[in-house]
């Protein structure tokens, strides 16, 4: 029996009323996505299993779809290149001139460098894995910058991985599944990338906003930038290796640093994922969080006790007076907080973003926190390719 | 037998299901990496053809949530925060459907004028809501590319409403 022949015959409820009560129920299930959505972070499961199963869905159709465009892209490369030869030959001729000269400055440079870290005993940066991918599909919006490319899980790709073309960095993996990966690019609005400028070796974060060149934020001091400078990644965060070759600051129609990335020089329809992983990623926390420290020497540790203990109170004719000596002597307390700790904790804490392994040979805090590489002398554009060169398979 | 013809109801495959394939597929299409000269292709919404056109041609119970469902796998699918454009489509087609009845009969223009309408609080709700989980505000110029791009579009909305509007003889 249907609803019209029953007793509801003579209902009738205005169609645009339904629709809607149609319409607030479904958005009302759109906010709610929206709010338990973790996308950006660096959560393993911002990625979702309804993300991962459309990606990998997406992949076999994209590819299809990707693979003419990709033909006809080589075509006009090919005839591109077949035309403007002439021009290219003498620009690669001038360019190799110049880079011989920079070979020359790198091997020297590189025989210092080897002999510095010998002397000072330093840990340097493992040589890191990578493995190739093809993009297949591309998101441009202002809303949501991002890329699919054809590897995941089944090579070892991971959720936080930098990724790269021959020219520069491009993002990070986003999200990862069987064959297929998503990368936030930096042009992404929600992208947050921790970067130095050559030149000055000033910090900044830079942040996406879904145009072509990102924004340098959280600048400090006198001109920290200037229009030309090279930016690399810091390393800052453990979330990328420091020198990877990121872009050249120009100043914005807004009137903001922004950065030109690298990777804009060329096509991005091949990437190199590196797999990368930081030091207290790599380093053993269990065995660092359960290491004991030896205790200090008698009299190192009665001076320790004796600046911990609290400064007398002065009387109070005295009171003027003795401020500066308390504010002097609060300093001394504080800094004795981690001396007295020498225990494990402060050891282990400090030695999980950079120098886990960098101050074992190193006896001293003082000298282990020298040891790190942050302090370097600003990096030069031979050590900027370093890092990749140490990516070499 | 041509649908204005029946003069029965519309078969939600016909006014619904093809369109959402054709939207999907395009989409699929446009968002191959393809770069010549230094020069990508766009990426309109092409969803947004069906938000607007969908709620002109007739009410209806099942269009907001195929909105739905086509609004979740565009963000899925650009990689974007779930419910975005699921959210920025049911605005725009619940703009729409609460002018409907100022909409009928009028010329291309003035129904042009509306689809940047529905265009404009669509991306509206898009940055509001970017600006809300990231704190950043996009870009204007990509904001701006995006919507003229979609705003071309219009010329297939109003294919769509022509073929489908007549076609059901309650909604005359």
């Amino acid at each position: 029996m249907s609803l019209r022949d029953g007793p509801f015959q003579d209902l009738k409820v205005p169609l645009t009323w339904t629709a809607a009560v149609a319409v607030i129920v479904a958005m009302v299930i759109g906010v709610a996505l929206l709010l338990g959505d973790h996308r950006g972070t660096l959560q393993g499961q911002a990625i979702g299993a309804s993300r991962g199963a459309l990606d990998s869905v997406t992949r076999p159709v994209s590819n299809v779809i990707a693979a003419p465009v990709r033909w006809i892209g080589d075509g006009v490369n090919g005839v591109k290149q077949y035309f403007f030869a002439v021009s290219e030959n003498r620009r690669l001729r001038a360019e190799v001139a110049d880079l011989s000269q920079w070979r020359d400055k790198a091997v020297a440079l590189k025989d210092d460098n080897v002999r510095y870290q010998s002397l000072l005993g330093l840990k340097t940066d493992p040589p890191i894995p990578m493995v190739g991918a093809r993009v297949i599909a591309d998101s441009r919006g202002p809303f949501a910058n991002t890329r699919l490319a054809d590897a995941g899980t089944e090579v070892g790709v991971a959720v936080g991985n930098p990724v790269m073309t021959e020219h520069g960095l491009v993002g990070r993996v986003l999200g990862v599944a069987k064959g297929v990966s998503r990368i936030l690019l930096l042009t992404d609005v929600a992208s947050r990338t921790p970067v130095l400028d050559d030149r000055s070796n000033s910090r900044a974060i830079l942040t996406g906003d879904g145009g072509g060149e990102p924004k340098l934020d959280y600048l400090r001091g006198a001109d920290p930038v200037k229009a030309g400078d090279r930016v690399l990644t810091s390393g800052d965060g453990g979330l990328f290796p420091r020198g990877l070759p990121v872009g050249t600051v120009v100043q914005g129609l807004d009137g903001n640093w922004r950065v030109r990335l690298d990777s804009d020089d060329g096509p991005i329809d091949l990437v190199r994922i590196l797999l990368f992983r930081d030091f207290s990623q790599l380093a053993d926390q269990r065995a660092l969080q359960a290491a004991t420290v030896p205790p200090l020497p008698p009299a190192e540790a009665a001076d320790v006790a004796a600046r911990a203990l609290p400064a007398p109170t002065p009387p109070p004719a005295a009171a003027s007076s003795a401020k500066p000596i308390a504010a002097s002597s609060a300093p001394a307390a504080s800094s004795a907080k981690p001396a007295k700790k020498t225990t494990a904790p402060p050891a282990a804490s400090s030695a999980k973003p950079v120098a886990a392994s960098s101050a074992k040979p190193v006896s001293a805090s003082p000298a282990a926190s020298s040891a790190k590489p942050t302090p370097a002398p600003k990096p030069k554009p031979a050590a900027s390719s370093a890092p990749a060169a140490g990516a070499q398979p | 037998m041509s649908y204005a013809n029946s003069a029965s109801r519309l078969d939600p495959l016909q006014w619904l299901g093809l369109p959402v394939l054709t939207a999907v597929a395009v989409t699929l299409l446009f968002a191959v990496p393809l770069r010549i000269f230094g020069l990508q292709l766009p990426e309109p919404v092409f969803p947004m053809v069906l938000a607007f056109a969908w709620a002109v041609i007739r009410p209806s119970m099942i269009a907001p949530f195929v909105l739905l469902a086509l609004g979740l796998l565009l963000d899925l699918f650009w990689g974007g925060p779930v419910g975005l454009w699921a959210v920025a489509l049911l605005a725009a087609y619940g703009l729409v459907l609460a002018v409907r009845a100022t909409l009928t009969g009028r010329g291309a223009v003035v129904m042009w004028i509306w689809y940047g309408a529905a265009c404009a609080l669509a991306f509206g709700v898009g940055t509001l809501v970017t600006v809300l989980k990231t704190g950043s505000i996009p870009s204007p110029f990509a904001l701006f590319w995006q919507v003229f791009i979609t705003l071309l579009l219009y010329p297939f909305a109003h294919t769509l409403i022509e073929r489908f509007d007549d076609a059901d003889v309650r909604f005359r």
